[in-house]
């Protein structure tokens, strides 16, 4: 046990301060009577799920991928389509839609894990820049294909009427109910990714991104570590995928699209790559700063607002440049060592 | 540690290895034979192919024609990491380490690479002594007991060459492949590898690249030299030392050396 410095206090503190603010906000936003914020809340907490699923691989493996959102949209797809065949008593192979949670969700994480096993596959045997641009490539074809099909909405995706059921289970309707379970999830799945990074696993897969050519040469299949992680950050994508349809009632092509993968890489980024609490801070800032700096610009000036990425990236540059571990950073001081 | 016994069969051998690079022949037909538990020293002048040798090897190149045997299977056509996984462990001549880990960690990743698959997703590897307990054993050995939770960023020249023998005598192998150990080193920190590498004579074969001529000829007890891509003469030093066509081919140049 380290003794209780600074360095081990403060993220203790602040970690505690984050899940107490959380729990609360529910309360807070009911008390204030601004339904909004509850809805900013969830968007911020699903955000921060598909974040943290892109930290695995780029911040603890590397893998730099320029394509994450594909997952989330596959995700959310899966909740859609399901949706969509259950509203009109249609069929998919055979298959009757369904609303039914206990079925839905894990199919989301699959239908992500399964779509990011090929594409790992085949975007591994590539690395630095040329595996962004396969990656990219291959979430590009996939926003596409949805854009095509017409079955599904094309263009417009499909619209929800209501969210997924968990017959005998919590009723996400209810917005603050919904904002727990997804906020229960983002712990869960922060609570296994650190299990996960300081596993032998995980070792292997920090290791590679240090030193690949070194691992194989200590006898590690290296690819074979880097696509199971891959696959399980596709899967975990693919649930933040399934609540997002939820938290929107809106599933469309424009879930996949690279400005998306764009914006996880930059809530990796901006929170502290390779932190995995980092994230979930680069989420909240980001989605914070789209929210109120347009409406701030706004005020200064009609109009004006729709340039606040001028704001944005100031703000990015000077957290690249002087906190290379982003916002965690600030709070552990990891930035100085 | 494994490799010690003396046998009949080579440990490694190298039957009629061809490398091309356009015209050049790195590798002109080199047939190499490393016995069980010897140290046997490849030297050459520079250009002389050893690091194109070094990478059939250990898998990175695959030669145009001829065939690699190690502990008695043809491993040619097996990649890096499997060839390591039967206990084929290198250095590099430029330091390969992790940066980011401490030199214990660095340790302990290479035990865990011998310690069955790495799919375990649970514990905290951290703390688990299967691994930190050999990988403690093996800093020791080398002499980095004391430097164990220093970042291997933050070493010495010196210590992370014996950070980089310490991860590749860590995977428990049957040939250790040293290339340029004594690389960039000043006299005393190569007088402590030389040591090093004394003590661990007979305990595992060691195929050693190494210029530094008053190391090799201390601790081989077989000498091959390696001349524009072909095996000019193989034998103890004292044979090496005597070989007339050595002398005119290679230490004529260096010969201040010897």
């Amino acid at each position: 046990m380290p003794p209780l410095t600074r360095s081990v206090l403060l993220p203790r503190v602040v970690l505690a301060g984050l899940l107490i603010a959380a729990l609360a906000l529910p309360s807070v936003a009911a008390w204030a009577g601004e339904p909004f914020y509850l809805r900013l809340g969830a968007r911020i907490l699903v955000f921060a799920l598909a974040a943290v699923s892109l930290d695995l691989i780029l911040g603890f493996g590397g893998m730099v991928s320029f394509g994450h959102a594909a997952f989330v949209g596959i995700g959310g797809y899966v909740v859609g389509i399901l949706f969509a065949h259950q509203a009109d008593g249609s069929t998919l192979f055979g298959w009757p839609g369904t609303t039914n949670g206990y079925i839905v969700w894990p199919l989301a994480m699959l239908a992500g894990g399964l779509a990011a096993l090929p594409i790992g596959a085949i975007s591994l045997r590539t690395s630095g820049v040329p595996f962004i641009m396969i990656t990219l490539a291959f979430a590009q074809m996939l926003f596409y294909l949805m854009t095509g099909l017409k079955a599904y909405g094309g263009d417009d995706g499909i619209a929800l009427w209501s969210r997924t059921s968990f017959p005998g289970g919590p009723n996400i309707a209810d917005h603050a109910t919904f904002y727990y379970v997804t906020l229960g999830l983002l712990v869960v799945a922060l609570g296994l990714g650190w299990r996960l990074v300081n596993s032998r696993f995980g070792r292997v897969l920090r290791g590679a991104k240090d030193n690949e050519r070194r691992m194989r040469a200590l006898g590690y299949p290296v690819t074979r570590y880097k696509l199971t992680a891959f696959v399980i950050a596709g899967a975990l994508a693919g649930l933040a995928g399934a609540l997002l349809a939820n938290a929107t009632l809106f599933v469309g092509p424009q879930y996949l699209h690279w400005s998306r993968s764009g914006d996880l890489i930059v809530m990796v980024v901006l929170g502290g790559i390779g932190t995995l609490i980092g994230p979930v801070l680069g989420a909240a800032a980001l989605l914070l700063l789209e929210e109120f700096v347009p409406e701030a610009m706004n005020l200064v000036q009609a109009g004006l607002g729709e340039h606040w990425k001028i704001v944005l990236g100031p703000i990015l540059l000077a957290l690249v440049l002087f906190a290379r571990k982003g916002l965690w950073g600030l709070v552990t001081g990891g930035n100085r060592a | 540690m494994t490799g010690a016994s003396p046998s009949a069969a080579p440990m490694l051998e190298t039957q009629s290895l061809v490398k091309r690079f356009g015209g050049l022949a790195a590798t002109d037909h080199v047939s190499l034979s490393v016995a069980a538990g010897e140290l046997h020293a490849l030297i050459g002048p520079n250009g002389a192919g050893k690091t194109t040798l070094i990478g059939q090897l250990s898998g990175e190149l695959a030669p145009d024609s001829g065939r690699i045997l190690f502990d008695g299977r043809d491993v040619t056509a097996l990649g890096v990491d499997q060839r390591a996984r039967r206990g084929l462990a290198r250095s590099f001549q430029i330091t390969s380490v992790f940066p980011s880990f401490s030199a214990l960690d660095n340790v302990a990743l290479a035990v865990q690479a011998h310690a069955g698959h790495s799919f375990r997703f649970w514990g905290d590897a951290a703390r688990d002594r299967r691994l930190s307990d050999p990988a403690r054993a093996v800093l020791a050995r080398v002499g980095l007991a004391a430097r164990a939770d220093v970042p291997a960023s933050a070493l010495a020249h010196g210590e992370k060459r014996q950070l980089e023998l310490a991860m590749a005598l860590a995977t428990g192998p049957k040939l250790l492949l040293l290339d340029e150990p004594m690389a960039g080193m000043g006299p005393e920190e190569s007088a402590r590898m030389v040591d090093l590498l004394a003590a661990l004579k007979g305990s595992v074969t060691i195929l050693l690249v190494e210029h530094d001529m008053d190391a090799v000829f201390a601790l081989a007890d077989r000498i091959t030299v390696l001349v524009r891509g072909a095996a000019l003469a193989s034998g103890s030093p004292a044979a090496i030392r005597a070989d007339a066509a050595v002398r005119e081919a290679y230490l004529g140049e260096e010969g201040e050396a010897v």
